[in-house]
């Protein structure tokens, strides 16, 4: 009974009142057999990320489908996390959608939750910890062309967002990423290739190391070049002084963006 | 199985008083009056003669029949399939006679012939008619109907599911309630389909099914019902508006982290009812945003199948958006009970 000195943190992530209550009824039925107490409670994903690093919770019980950021998304980025979680996911879906999250390779519930899968569920994460990162990335890229909203920065304990939409460059120098917003800069450490491909409609790749978000680009300046560097395009973004130059490999797919500004 | 369907729906008479049924027999007859001046006169410079100067003898008696079958829809419509079919063909022959009686100075064409061509357009709209009737009648369409209909989102069944578990310790009574409703919902969801319902009806199912969302969502789904005007007698297909408001929770309010308004709006205004269902509109970009759209077109194409096989082209369906708000509008005839 050494379990029951032991309490387990969970965290409770459903948009659906009822199903957070009926969570917290369950958890209290299976007291004797895992001990538990709710660390926190959130009724969409960027509440949880809010709420979460600094509540201590070992267990994250996460509904998929919730407004704002879905469940998939957010555990990508529960992933930067120190002492992260571990995460049950839990869904109302139907198998399909199981399959299309990929789900399989992680922990999931489906909805109505029975008592006993709960149980079994949260002892094979007390044992096992958080989920590896790169099985929640792989199931985010499955999660059928929902891009995600929001990069993010993992901190010590805690997560910085940087909404998708307001990023206008991003540069890979060495290990990181810069991206830069109107506002300022952030580091991440993800390959640019795959944000490339994760974004395909909304990044253009001017540069060998630079994507550039389309609907930023206000047209182009043509630099003569020197005796150190060759003649080439410019591209100018929206609300930026900084010029970002287009490799002369890139330059047709990245200047049929702005049809009219050349020529 | 399908002699037996047919067996339940014998052949009855076009419905005079629809707008979709008097402009086929329209543009047939006109068709079969071009059809007949091609083959007295194959060149086609003197075809449009023959077929201008025939109109005289082809439009008065048509037009003069269309209204008075639209007068007489019914009293037409209590007598026995072929007794009525008999009625129109005769009431064609008499418009005829007596139009060329009076006209046929105008035109090249003796009685013998206007009275053949009164006959057969007569039998071939009427036929056509049927078949049209017959190819678009419920018992065909049940399948693809039922198959439309059953499409309730899995999403909605385990979530209301749920919710009903989260209730049965606290609020027993409540808990019995919303069972209750979604034995009804599933009940209509269910059943065939074929058969018009009262407005009164659909609008008790639509609050259960509110009710419904309303224990799950809680206060993120605000319900306005504006329904006072509503005529109650109305008769609608099945299922018109129930899967119109679950989009509107479905696509307007989960969603969104804050609380979505949606308005519910039906009215009567002369011989027309029109339904409104409106919702917040959520960007295209948002989660999900382009199968979530899609979902929706699957549903209203359903709707307005649906509509279109009860009421023809006398019904319209349509969606804006205006103003961040989603907005349904479903304008149908204002009919009661058989005439």
């Amino acid at each position: 009974m050494s379990d029951a000195a032991y309490e387990l943190r969970v965290f409770i992530a459903d948009d659906e009142a009822p199903a957070r209550a009926r969570l917290k009824e369950l958890l209290a039925d299976l007291r004797d057999e895992v001990a538990t107490s709710v660390a926190g409670e959130a009724s969409n994903g960027l509440e949880v990320i809010e709420q979460l690093p600094a509540s201590g919770a070992q267990v994250l019980l996460l509904d998929i489908q919730m407004p704002g950021m879905g469940g998939i998304e957010l555990a990508r980025h529960l992933s930067g996390l120190e002492n992260g979680p571990a995460i049950i996911f839990i869904t109302a879906h139907d198998r399909h959608a199981v399959e299309a999250f990929e789900l399989n390779a992680l922990d999931y519930l489906m909805k109505p939750v029975r008592a006993e899968r709960l149980a079994a569920a949260l002892k094979k994460a007390r044992a096992a910890g958080p989920a590896p990162k790169d099985r929640l990335e792989r199931a985010g890229k499955r999660a059928n062309a929902a891009a995600r909203e929001f990069f993010s920065v993992a901190e010590r304990n805690r997560i910085a967002l940087v909404p998708v939409g307001e990023v206008l460059y991003l540069k890979a120098e060495l290990k990181y990423v810069t991206l830069r917003t109107s506002a300022g800069e952030h580091l991440i450490e993800e390959p640019l290739i795959s944000i490339e491909r994760e974004f395909a409609e909304r990044f253009v790749r001017v540069h060998r190391n630079c994507l550039v978000a389309r609907a930023a680009i206000r047209g182009f300046e043509r630099v003569a070049g020197g005796s150190e560097e060759e003649p080439h395009w410019n591209v100018v973004l929206e609300g930026l002084a900084e010029r970002l130059p287009v490799s002369r490999r890139q330059w047709p797919a990245v200047k049929s963006v702005l049809p009219e500004a050349t020529e | 199985m399908p002699s037996i369907r047919q067996n339940s729906h014998p052949d009855s008479l076009p419905d005079f008083r629809n707008l979709g049924v008097v402009a086929r027999a329209l543009v047939a007859v006109n068709l079969l009056g071009l059809a007949a001046a091609l083959a007295s006169e194959p060149v086609w410079t003197r075809t449009l003669d023959a077929f201008v100067q025939s109109t005289v003898l082809i439009e008065p008696p048509l037009l003069t029949c269309l209204a008075a079958l639209y007068a007489a829809a019914p009293l037409v419509h209590r007598l026995p399939y072929w007794t009525g079919c008999a009625l129109v063909v005769a009431l064609s022959l008499a418009l005829a006679a007596a139009t060329q009686a009076a006209l046929g100075q105008f035109a090249d064409a003796g009685r013998g012939r206007v009275l053949l061509f009164a006959a057969a357009s007569a039998t071939t709209v009427l036929a056509y008619l049927t078949l049209h009737r017959r190819a678009h009648s419920p018992a065909l369409a049940e399948a693809r109907l039922q198959a439309l209909q059953a499409r309730i989102r899995p999403h909605f069944l385990f979530n209301s599911l749920n919710a009903v578990l989260a209730l049965i310790r606290k609020d027993p009574r409540r808990a019995e309630r919303t069972l209750e409703d979604l034995a009804d919902l599933f009940r209509a969801l269910i059943s065939d389909g074929r058969d018009l319902v009262r407005l009164a009806d659909e609008i008790a199912l639509v609050e259960r099914y509110a009710a419904i969302e309303q224990l799950r969502l809680g206060e993120r789904l605000r319900m306005s019902w504006d329904l006072d005007q509503a005529p109650v007698d109305a008769l609608l297909p099945p299922l018109v508006l129930q899967p119109l408001l679950e989009n509107a929770v479905y696509h307007g309010v989960e969603p969104g982290t804050g609380i979505g308004d949606v308005l519910v709006r039906i009215e009567r205004r002369g011989d027309r009812v029109r339904m409104q269902i409106e919702n917040p509109s959520h960007a295209v970009g948002s989660p999900g945003g382009e199968s979530m759209r899609a979902g929706n077109h699957m549903a209203l194409d359903n709707i307005r199948e649906r509509l279109m096989l009860f009421f023809d082209a006398e019904a319209k369906l349509d969606t804006r958006i205006e103003g961040g708000r989603y907005r349904v509008e479903i304008d149908i005839p204002y009919r009661t009970g058989r005439a």
